[in-house]
């Protein structure tokens, strides 16, 4: 074996590396926020009255939970054409994040509003407040800094699910290293590369979800 | 879609089960090591395995897919995809459950292992009798969790160019021009694996918590 | 529903109950209370554990709904909608056992939610009165703190501070001093003392009897969910009618 590595296609591309890493970003960004939405929203459903509303919401997370994202993402890019809606990669894989990471954050925020003492709730109550402002004004806070933690890490691990949007063409990271490196056949050195830049990305991540639970969770407790 | 079809899934399947287990069993046995390392009491030791734990754990899968694929290719090991497939996630296994597994024997109880101490009993007894069986019994969830997340990994094999049942779908999908039905029954498949797993894995958490209470 | 002529409500009762029962499933929790509550009334509510103490407080604003029977606060009739109850709960402040202050709010926060965001009020009227109560439980200069920075007895007075924002017309307080340390008992007492003096309506679940010689104008015991008697302090310790208060008497002073 006498294979000398050389990434010189690694150096030429690395302007189009740098911008898809912010396409990865603004993929897991997006996701991360729809992901929320739907938690938050599958998590009122999930406490609703109604209890078809209940199963389907376990429904729905049990069977995303239990199957593969790519086989996910792929279902997501032919049934929505189906459905009459024609998105491009990008926004279908923002879709199909959203819905992943959501089912994992029902899951979540569940746990971290049932964290918060009844006490709270009742309190709010006895004063006068409604149930969504206390939800809102009372819960909502202290339920986010108990799942801070897990919330970060299921988002880093969605920040590094995106990769798998490469398989539906997204623009992100992924697929652009795919194309450098189909063009120049240095896979080793291009997927190098790319694997420390996700380790780049993920620590900033990371390094965000702590900024923001310093600026915004942070009060004393005992 | 046929019986033939439905056949070709099902050999698809049965690739993904081997590689699961594959990945499982051998991640299992380094992802010992690697806890036991990660917790050796040796900062360098313990330095190092960080670096490794953080390493999987901050990069995708599919990377790492990849960078064991044409690595191994590089150092001059010419091996099929599923062998390269199954190095790469018994890596990623050994790196997740050589975490999890940290994690669960830092919360055996210090006493335990002070008791052993006392007792005159050496790492080996101390480990293997006192500290694993807990730490085991601890992070059952925690390990069975992992197995159902590996086991829907697998699929990013298919990327790499092994047929296991999501590849297995998507060239049935090229052939009959039914993906919903297609990646619905793929879908199903993986579920009816990993379902039973994820119930029994919350079981054993309830039931866990209540003992301890 | 009761007979009008068996119940002492009248027109000018601040809190009525009448024919009070709820369940919780088959559990009857409270079985056919009756109470009249006059403006500025001090009431002790003391029974066994279990007895429905707290239950019948919650039922006053409506943190328990009840099955039977009618509850009155200040003439607004408390049905199950919730246009009753918010104008119930504006009336009525609560002290709870444990607290319940806001972690992630300062102590002066705490006292600003609700009269901004249920009254209305605007900030700077809220901070006033919030600044205003905080120095009436002596606590003033703690207002930019956090409940976690507190001690238990300062956080009891902040949550007495924190109801009385509000303005309202009635206090419940669900034994306010059995989470305290003993030497922090005396502060929350003095406190409610104090708003007693200033004429305060009062429900009290406690078992401090000293508070209730002192403050009490009628002691009420209940048990399994009843009213068992019903008199001002100095007969009721002197001279308990029925046995069971006899007994529980025995106990709780025994104890002291
Ligand atoms: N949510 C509930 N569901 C079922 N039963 C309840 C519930 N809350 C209270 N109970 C029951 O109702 C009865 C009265 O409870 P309550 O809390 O009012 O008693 P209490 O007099 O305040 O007792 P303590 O002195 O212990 O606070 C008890 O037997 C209790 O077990
Ligand atoms: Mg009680």
């Amino acid at each position: 074996m006498n294979y000398t590595l050389d990434f010189t296609p690694v150096i030429e591309g690395m302007p189009n590396l740098l911008t898809a890493c912010l396409g990865t970003f603004m993929l897991a960004i997006s996701g991360m926020l729809l992901a929320t939405v739907i938690g938050i929203g599958g998590v009122v459903l999930r406490t609703s009255k109604i209890k078809l509303l209940r199963w389907l919401v376990i429904g729905f997370v049990e069977l995303i939970r239990n199957t593969p994202f790519l086989v996910q993402i792929f279902f997501i890019y032919f049934a929505l054409p189906l459905a009459g809606i024609r998105l491009d990669p990008t926004p279908t894989a923002i879709i199909a994040l959203g819905i992943n990471g959501g089912a994992y954050a029902i899951e979540i925020i569940r746990g971290g509003v049932q964290s918060i003492s009844k006490g709270q709730m009742e309190a709010g109550l006895a004063l006068g407040l409604h149930k969504a402002q206390v939800f809102r004004l009372i819960i909502l806070k202290p339920a986010l800094r108990a799942i801070f933690p897990s919330l970060t890490s299921q988002f880093v691990l969605l920040t590094l699910t995106t990769s798998i949007a490469s398989a539906i063409s997204a623009y992100e990271l992924t697929s652009v290293s795919q194309r450098i490196e189909s063009d120049s056949f240095r896979s080793f050195e291009v997927y190098f590369t790319v694997t420390a830049f996700y380790l780049v990305i993920s620590w900033l991540m990371m390094r965000l979800f702590a900024f923001f639970s310093a600026r915004y969770f942070a009060y004393p407790v005992k | 879609m046929g019986q033939d079809e439905f056949f070709f899934l099902l050999m698809g399947l049965k690739w993904t089960v081997a590689l699961s287990a594959i990945g499982f069993v051998c991640g299992c046995v380094a992802g010992l090591g690697i806890a036991l390392a990660r917790t050796s009491g040796v900062p360098l030791v313990e330095r190092i395995t960080a670096g490794y734990i953080a390493l999987f754990q901050g990069t995708p899968l599919l990377m790492q897919l990849f960078v064991v694929y044409y690595g191994l290719a590089l150092v001059g090991i010419k091996v099929d995809a599923w062998a390269a497939v199954s190095v790469g996630l018994t890596l990623h296994a050994s790196a997740y459950l050589g975490e999890i597994w940290r994690g669960a024997i830092e919360a055996v109880p210090r006493g335990q292992t002070e008791a052993s101490k006392a007792l005159a009993l050496g790492y080996v007894s101390r480990m293997k009798d006192v500290v694993l069986p807990q730490a085991l019994r601890i992070s059952l969830p925690a390990t069975i969790g992992f197995l159902v997340q590996l086991i829907k990994g697998t699929s990013l094999a298919s990327i790499v160019g092994f047929t296991e049942l999501t590849r297995a779908g998507n060239i049935i999908s090229n052939q009959i021009f039914q993906p919903l039905t297609v990646f619905g029954i793929v879908g199903i498949l993986y579920f009816v694996m990993c379902c039973p797993l994820t119930i029994y894995g919350a079981h054993l958490e309830r039931k866990f918590a209540a003992s301890v209470r | 529903m009761s007979d009008i002529s068996t119940t002492k409500a009248t027109a000018d009762a601040m809190i009525s109950m009448t024919g009070v029962a709820k369940w919780y499933g088959a559990f009857q929790a409270l079985n056919d209370i009756n109470i009249s509550v006059r403006k500025g009334e001090k009431i002790v509510l003391c029974g066994p554990s279990g007895s429905g103490k707290s239950t019948l407080i919650r039922c006053i604003n409506h943190l328990e709904a009840y099955q039977q029977g009618e509850i009155r606060v200040g003439g607004i009739l408390l049905g199950h909608q919730a246009k009753s109850i918010d104008a119930v709960r504006r009336e009525v402040g609560m002290v709870f056992q444990q607290f319940n202050l806001f972690p992630h709010l300062t102590v002066l926060q705490n006292c600003m939610l609700a009269p901004m965001r249920a009254l209305g009020l605007g900030k700077a009227e809220a901070e006033g009165r919030a600044r205003q109560l905080l120095e009436r439980v002596k606590i003033a200069e703690q207002a930019e703190k956090y409940p976690a920075q507190l001690s238990g007895g300062q956080q009891q007075r902040v949550a007495i501070a924190r109801a009385l924002c509000m303005r309202p017309q009635v206090m419940l307080f669900d034994e306010p001093t059995s989470a305290l340390d003993p030497e922090m008992v005396k502060e929350v007492l003095d406190t409610m003392i104090d708003l007693a003096r200033e004429g305060m309506t009062m429900i009290c679940v406690t078992h401090e009897m000293g508070f209730a010689r002192q403050v009490a104008d009628r002691v009420i015991f209940m048990a399994s969910g009843a009213i068992v008697e019903e008199a001002p302090p100095a007969e009721f310790f002197s001279d308990p009618k029925h046995e069971r208060t006899r007994k529980f008497l025995g106990e709780i002073l025994g104890r002291h």
